[in-house]
């Protein structure tokens, strides 16, 4: 008998939480062209499960979509002598270029603290910064400013009560990425919640890629920094004088 | 219009970008300035980061002054000689910015740094300008047009040793004051993006006593060298040359210098001053409110460690 409530209790969770994520994303590749005003992304799916809907717990959805990291100086202003100068500086390690966070609820209603600091979900916790110089106390507003500013522009979005799911089985949503995109690998993570855990979760990602002319020039610029050099001072040049050319020619007749 | 810059990484207007160029065309027009100095903070205003609005500009000053070379050699109003001695100055001068500049960034007060240079700069040379045009108005008042007495530079400037016959601009004088200016102007050139033309013209008019007839052409001769080199070192060095954003600036700025021009011809040289000094001191007046008024956000975002 007890060893049949062992097994049990085993086999339980797996046999209530056997839900899993079927992804569908309307576009996985995201191409930043010359024309490029942002772009929409539809994120929807299914959760398959082999047994009936579990009963007593709403299924809640998280979908987080995350830019390449990279680490980012954080500047701060004082003024010295009349006039407002950056004086302290703290680096964050690893801060997202992007980061959107969409939920069923809102966000601290349907994650349980431990799990976001277990998946590092929202936004604070998608940024990783391990230490302020010593003679910086406040190295968390710092943080804050951070994501204020980022959040300003559009790049990190807390988009709660924005994701719809339908008879525990349909979710879907939508994330707008902002124009001033930089390229890479955005990573797209699916999270299914009961009661504030994370019962599932599923990874993809979107390639946001310059492509065409900006990809051209882009490479160019970095890898042959001499060669773009001449070629724009050239190309300027052409166009500068082709253009009083023809606006001389213009007025002559 | 969006267009998306690839080296700034931002979407911009494209018509905002042709209007602000045809703007400070039709002021560079009217007042024979290269407009850089107006340029760059529009620049930082809509949003471009600093390091890419200063190597842009170099780089739209280089195409936007290569016409008006090739105007003045045909009228060969330009001292190549003393073009020459200038721009090795202005080298010199344009590595030593760069250096600055690169070093400033990494310390994160390249922003405090160009802007103070503007605040400093414009400040000084529009109140200078102010007066000086206000006092010609009155003077053609009063005396209904009498030339004002030239002053013929006596001194120290003459006392220099490594003279130099310079004929187009019928000068003889050491080399050591025009090199000076060159790197001055160079290392302008390089920290905040502009041309140097309002620092050179009045230089070479009252330190080096040339004739003004060839000044312009000279300067403009020894700009597109400057910025040329500078544009490229920006290139090299930050990767922050934007050529999308200069050729969309340079075509507005063409079409709106051939207006300013139109502009200027119909308007007094001495009202035209006036207009230009008290538009320098405007900038000059943003700029520094922006430094003296407390930022609504005291924190600002860079990469780290240098680089781009």
């Amino acid at each position: 008998m007890r060893l049949l409530a062992a097994i049990c209790l085993v086999l339980m969770p797996a046999a209530v939480w056997a839900e899993e994520v079927v992804l569908g994303l309307s576009r996985d590749k995201i191409s930043i062209t010359t024309r490029f005003e942002g772009s929409d992304i539809l994120i929807f799916g299914a959760v398959k499960r082999e047994e009936p809907i579990p009963e007593g717990s709403e299924l809640e959805v998280i979908v987080t979509v995350e830019g390449p990291s990279e680490p980012v100086m954080v500047r701060r202003k004082a003024n010295r002598f009349g006039i407002w100068v950056n004086t302290d500086a703290v680096e964050v390690d690893a801060a997202p270029s992007f980061y959107a966070v969409a939920s069923s609820g809102a966000l601290g209603d349907v994650l349980k603290d431990i799990e976001d600091l277990r998946y590092k979900v929202s936004i604070p916790r998608a940024i990783r910064s391990v230490g302020a110089p010593m003679t910086i106390q406040d190295s968390e507003s710092f943080t804050e400013a951070l994501i204020r500013i980022r959040k300003a522009n559009g790049l990190y979005q807390e988009l709660d009560n924005t994701v719809a799911v339908d008879e525990q089985t349909l979710f879907r949503t939508s994330v707008r990425l902002p124009a001033n995109l930089t390229e890479g690998d955005y990573r797209t993570r699916i999270f299914l919640l009961r009661e504030g855990n994370v019962v599932a979760d599923f990874d993809t990602t979107i390639d946001v890629r310059k492509v065409g002319l900006e990809r051209w020039l882009f490479t160019l610029s970095r890898q042959q920094p001499l060669v773009y050099g001449l070629m724009s001072l050239a190309i300027a040049i052409a166009a500068g004088w082709g253009a009083s050319a023809a606006f001389r020619m213009l007025r002559n007749g | 219009m969006l267009i998306y810059l690839p080296i700034a990484e931002v979407s911009v207007n494209a018509f905002l970008l042709l209007g602000l160029g045809g703007l400070v065309g039709v002021l560079s027009g009217m007042f024979g300035v290269g407009g850089g100095f107006l340029m760059t903070p529009l620049l930082f205003f809509i949003g471009i980061p600093p390091a890419v609005a200063v190597a842009t500009e170099a780089n739209q000053i280089v195409a936007s002054s290569f016409s008006g070379v090739l105007a003045h050699l045909r009228r060969k109003t330009v001292d190549l000689k003393m073009g020459t001695v200038l721009l090795i100055g202005g080298l010199i001068g344009a590595a030593l910015g760069v250096l600055v500049f690169n070093y400033l960034k990494a310390l994160g007060q390249v922003d405090l740094l160009v802007r103070l240079c503007y605040v400093v700069f414009l400040g000084v040379i529009g109140s200078l300008m102010f007066v000086e045009s206000l006092n010609a108005i009155r003077r053609s008042r009063k005396t209904a047009g009498a030339p004002a007495p030239r002053r013929k530079q006596r001194g120290w400037i003459h006392a220099l040793p490594f003279k130099m016959r310079f004929r187009t601009s019928g000068l003889y004088i050491s080399v050591i004051p025009p090199v000076l200016v060159g790197i001055a102007v160079g290392i302008l050139a390089a920290i905040m993006g502009v041309g140097g033309g309002f620092i050179m013209v009045p230089a070479m008019i009252y330190l080096l006593g040339m004739p003004t007839k060839v000044v312009v052409g000279t300067s403009l001769f020894q700009i597109i060298f400057v910025t040329g080199f500078t544009t490229l070192l920006h290139a090299t060095t930050n990767y922050t040359v934007d050529i999308v954003l200069a050729v969309l600036l340079l075509i507005g700025g063409v079409i709106g210098a051939q207006i300013g021009t139109q502009i200027g011809v119909k308007m007094k040289a001495e009202q035209l001053r006036i207009l230009l000094a008290i538009m320098v001191l405007a900038v000059c007046g943003k700029l520094a409110l922006d430094l003296l008024i407390m930022p609504a956000e005291l924190y600002s975002l860079g990469s780290a460690g240098g680089g781009h």
